[in-house]
């Protein structure tokens, strides 16, 4: 990612114009619950938790980035902004305007200002239509332009975004997964939106074509002033890209930070073993490095722990972790645009691998998925109990004891 | 090894592409070609399905110029030809060179005959399984994508039309209304969109799921134009496929229903009426009445299906694949 030439503070500046205050996006509380079935006739639904009281702002002009495994609901959260799911309960508020519930018709013109970059470039573009009436759907959509007008504006979309335009007739099965990404970026542009929510845009393209495709969005963003959500895994793609990263466990935001203070300080136990996996491009470095392996699996979505839902696999996890949910809120003196929702936040320079839970093992226990937890000495169980367990095995994995 | 032949031969090729000159032999160009393209062209060099569209064009072709044969051999579909075309029973008259195929039991000419019931035989094939493929392919759609209680609507629907024997059905409303060629084309085409309309809802399921459905909507596309203009172009090559093997379920269908008497009605010149006119006599040696109907029927429902399957092939991607 060395290549990546824009940085995005500039771009923010540039496009903000105005102060830097200026609010594009405000969740507030957002909750998705998907409904499954019910085992038994008469028994209670049960709902899978995806997005749980979710806040963040997004500043117009600023790349929001959103963080989190497998599952963490980030995809959900931006599909629910985008209204592609009609949400649970909470409000989104977009440019002023309350969209949260709004009828999908009345959502339609809104819909040219909210636009979405998916992760799998072949999935998101229709086999069977030729690129440039896909490129085209917008104005179609729309009834923007129509004949000889719609084409000449997708092939000028085409040139933007670095295609040939006289690809206009080809199918998407003969372009590359790069080529295609810039397809679905063409088409996020057409209306030239105010906020683009990047899916995972880069996660399926290898890294050379990765850093093309950074680069494409970052230049656009300058040109157009644009503002992104950009959801990924990658968090050395997020650094990148970011001025605000919010980091997500189990339907839940932990810490939302500017991209440097997270990256450098961070306060929740996640984040910490989060970032003690980026990949360092030094193995030596990296071998030094003290790194954080979290035990088992993310906890069941369906019925997810009680307190801080990171508590089973947290290294630092004490009783009132248990018992009580921490807020969102600054914590350790922090600036106010540091949130982090933690009860035992990290200090600086903090190593997780010192910690065990203070929890005892019977509190760990969570009933709902049966599971045991590790005994004390933080290990997972020998009887196989554990194996699918929430818990955390610190590893200092280094010749020099976990300090780096 | 040297650099200056080398960049002379760039600076030619370079020349050579501005002027517009063509591309140096050895260098294919490269074109591409739509999914509809690549299937034709499987087809095209699939023998089976040459020979069966080559006899259906020929059966058309019988179809279309039954009128032309009628006025040339000189014998009309309904004309009786109580002279020649019976014997001093008053029984059909074997084939001779007068009349091709023999005659029937009202001494007509059963050439002329076969060639008129294609006619019927053809047309209401072909707008029966457009009927279903059109029900089945909206109501499929509907039910795919919409879902919720539209979806177990449809679905209940489709089961119970299953469930319920066609033939019952198709018996009972020709005697509630009069029989008649539009009731066949109404009762076989409707009583058919079962099975095409489960094909497009089990794709569509699959298909609703797929990220370019929630682009479109992300677009701010309505569920018609989801339904139509995104979902339609990926379930058509499966209705292609099940339609071109509908036509002659179709065509068997409505002979079913001519033969038991509630299908086109005399005289009208029908493949399955014939045979049911023949039952009494073909097993006193009057082979002819029997043989020639079924066999226009037989050989029609056979290029038919042979071509659906060759249509199948062409359209599967994994074209040539295990059963080959």
């Amino acid at each position: 990612m060395n290549d990546v030439t824009a940085v995005p503070s500039e771009a923010a500046a540039q496009a903000g114009g105005t102060d830097g205050d200026d609010i594009l996006l405000q969740v507030e509380n957002l909750v998705k619950y998907f409904p499954i079935k019910a085992s038994g006739f008469f028994q209670q639904r049960e709902h899978v938790h995806a997005v749980d009281n979710v806040s963040f702002t997004v500043r117009r002009g600023e790349t929001f980035g959103i963080v989190g495994e497998t599952g963490c609901g980030k995809s959900t959260l931006g599909r629910s902004i985008a209204r592609l799911h009609d949400i649970t309960s909470g409000r989104i508020v977009f440019d002023g305007q309350d969209i949260s519930r709004i009828s999908q018709r009345r959502m339609r013109p809104l819909r040219r200002e909210i636009q979405m970059i998916f992760q799998d470039p072949m999935g998101s573009l229709n086999p069977r239509r030729r690129v440039g009436s896909i490129i085209g759907d917008p104005f179609a959509i729309h009834r923007t332009a129509s004949g000889a007008e719609r084409k000449r504006r997708v092939q000028e979309l085409m040139e933007r975004v670095g295609l040939n335009p006289e690809h206009y007739n080809r199918f998407p099965a003969e372009f590359s997964g790069g080529q295609r990404q810039r397809i679905g970026v063409a088409r996020a542009l057409a209306f030239q939106p105010k906020l683009i929510i990047c899916d995972e845009p880069v996660s399926a393209l290898d890294v050379s074509i990765q850093a093309q495709v950074i680069n494409l969005l970052a230049d656009l963003q300058k040109e157009f002033g644009l503002t992104y959500i950009f959801i990924a895994h990658d968090l050395s793609v997020v650094r990148h890209v970011s001025n605000n990263v919010g980091v997500m466990y189990l339907g839940k935001m932990t810490e939302v930070a500017p991209a440097d203070k997270l990256f450098t300080l961070p306060r929740h136990p996640y984040t910490g073993a989060l970032l003690s996996a980026v990949p360092l491009p030094d193995p030596d470095h990296f071998d030094q490095r003290q790194q954080i392996v979290l035990v088992g699996d993310v906890p069941s979505p369906i019925a997810p722990p009680t307190g801080c839902r990171f508590h089973p696999r947290c290294p630092k996890a004490a009783p009132l972790c248990v018992s009580e949910e921490p807020l969102l809120e600054p914590r350790l003196g922090d600036e106010p645009a540091h949130l982090a929702a933690c009860h035992l936040p990290m200090a600086e320079g903090e190593n997780l691998t010192d910690f065990r839970p203070t929890i005892v093992a019977a509190e760990r226990v969570i009933e709902s998925a049966g599971i045991l937890a590790p005994d004390a000495d933080g290990r997972a169980d020998s009887d196989g109990n554990g194996a699918g367990g929430g818990s955390i095995d610190a590893l200092p994995t280094s010749r020099e004891g976990g300090k780096a | 090894m040297s650099m200056v032949p080398e960049v002379a031969g760039e600076a030619q090729a370079a020349l050579a592409v501005e002027a517009g000159e063509p591309i140096p032999v050895g260098r294919k160009i490269i074109q591409g070609r739509s999914p509809w393209r690549l299937a034709w062209e499987r087809l095209r060099t699939d023998r089976a399905a040459i020979i069966a569209s080559g006899t259906i064009v020929v059966i058309i072709l019988f179809a279309l110029l039954a009128p032309l044969i009628a006025s040339w051999v000189g014998h009309g579909p309904n004309q009786q030809f109580i002279d020649i075309g019976e014997d001093e029973n008053g029984n059909p008259v074997g084939p001779n060179s007068i009349f091709w195929f023999g005659t029937d039991s009202s001494g007509r000419d059963l050439f002329i005959r076969v060639v008129y019931g294609a006619r019927i035989s053809l047309s209401i094939g072909v707008l029966a399984t457009l009927t279903s493929v059109a029900l089945g392919t909206i109501f499929g759609l509907a039910a795919g994508y919409i879902g919720g209680w539209v979806d177990a609507l449809i679905a209940r629907v489709i089961d119970v039309m299953l469930a319920v024997p066609f033939l019952v059905v198709a018996i009972s409303v020709a005697s509630i209304w009069r029989p008649s060629f539009w009731l066949v084309i109404f009762v076989v085409g409707v009583l058919g969109f079962t099975y095409p309309a489960r094909i497009v809802r089990g794709q569509v399921i699959s298909l609703k799921e797929k990220e370019f459905v929630q682009a479109a909507r992300a677009l701010g596309a309505g569920p018609l134009r989801v339904m139509f203009v995104d979902l339609l172009p990926n379930v058509t090559a499966q209705v292609i496929v099940f339609g071109s093997l509908l036509i002659p379920a179709a065509i068997v269908s409505e002979a079913t229903l001519s033969y038991l008497g509630v299908g086109v009605q005399p005289p009208t010149a029908d493949w399955g009426a014939m045979i049911s006119d023949a039952q009494g006599y073909y097993q006193y040696g009057y082979w002819w009445y029997l043989l020639f109907p079924s066999l226009a029927l037989l050989i029609t429902t056979l290029a038919f299906n042979i071509l659906g399957d060759s249509v199948r092939d062409a359209l599967d991607p994994r074209g040539g694949g295990i059963y080959k």
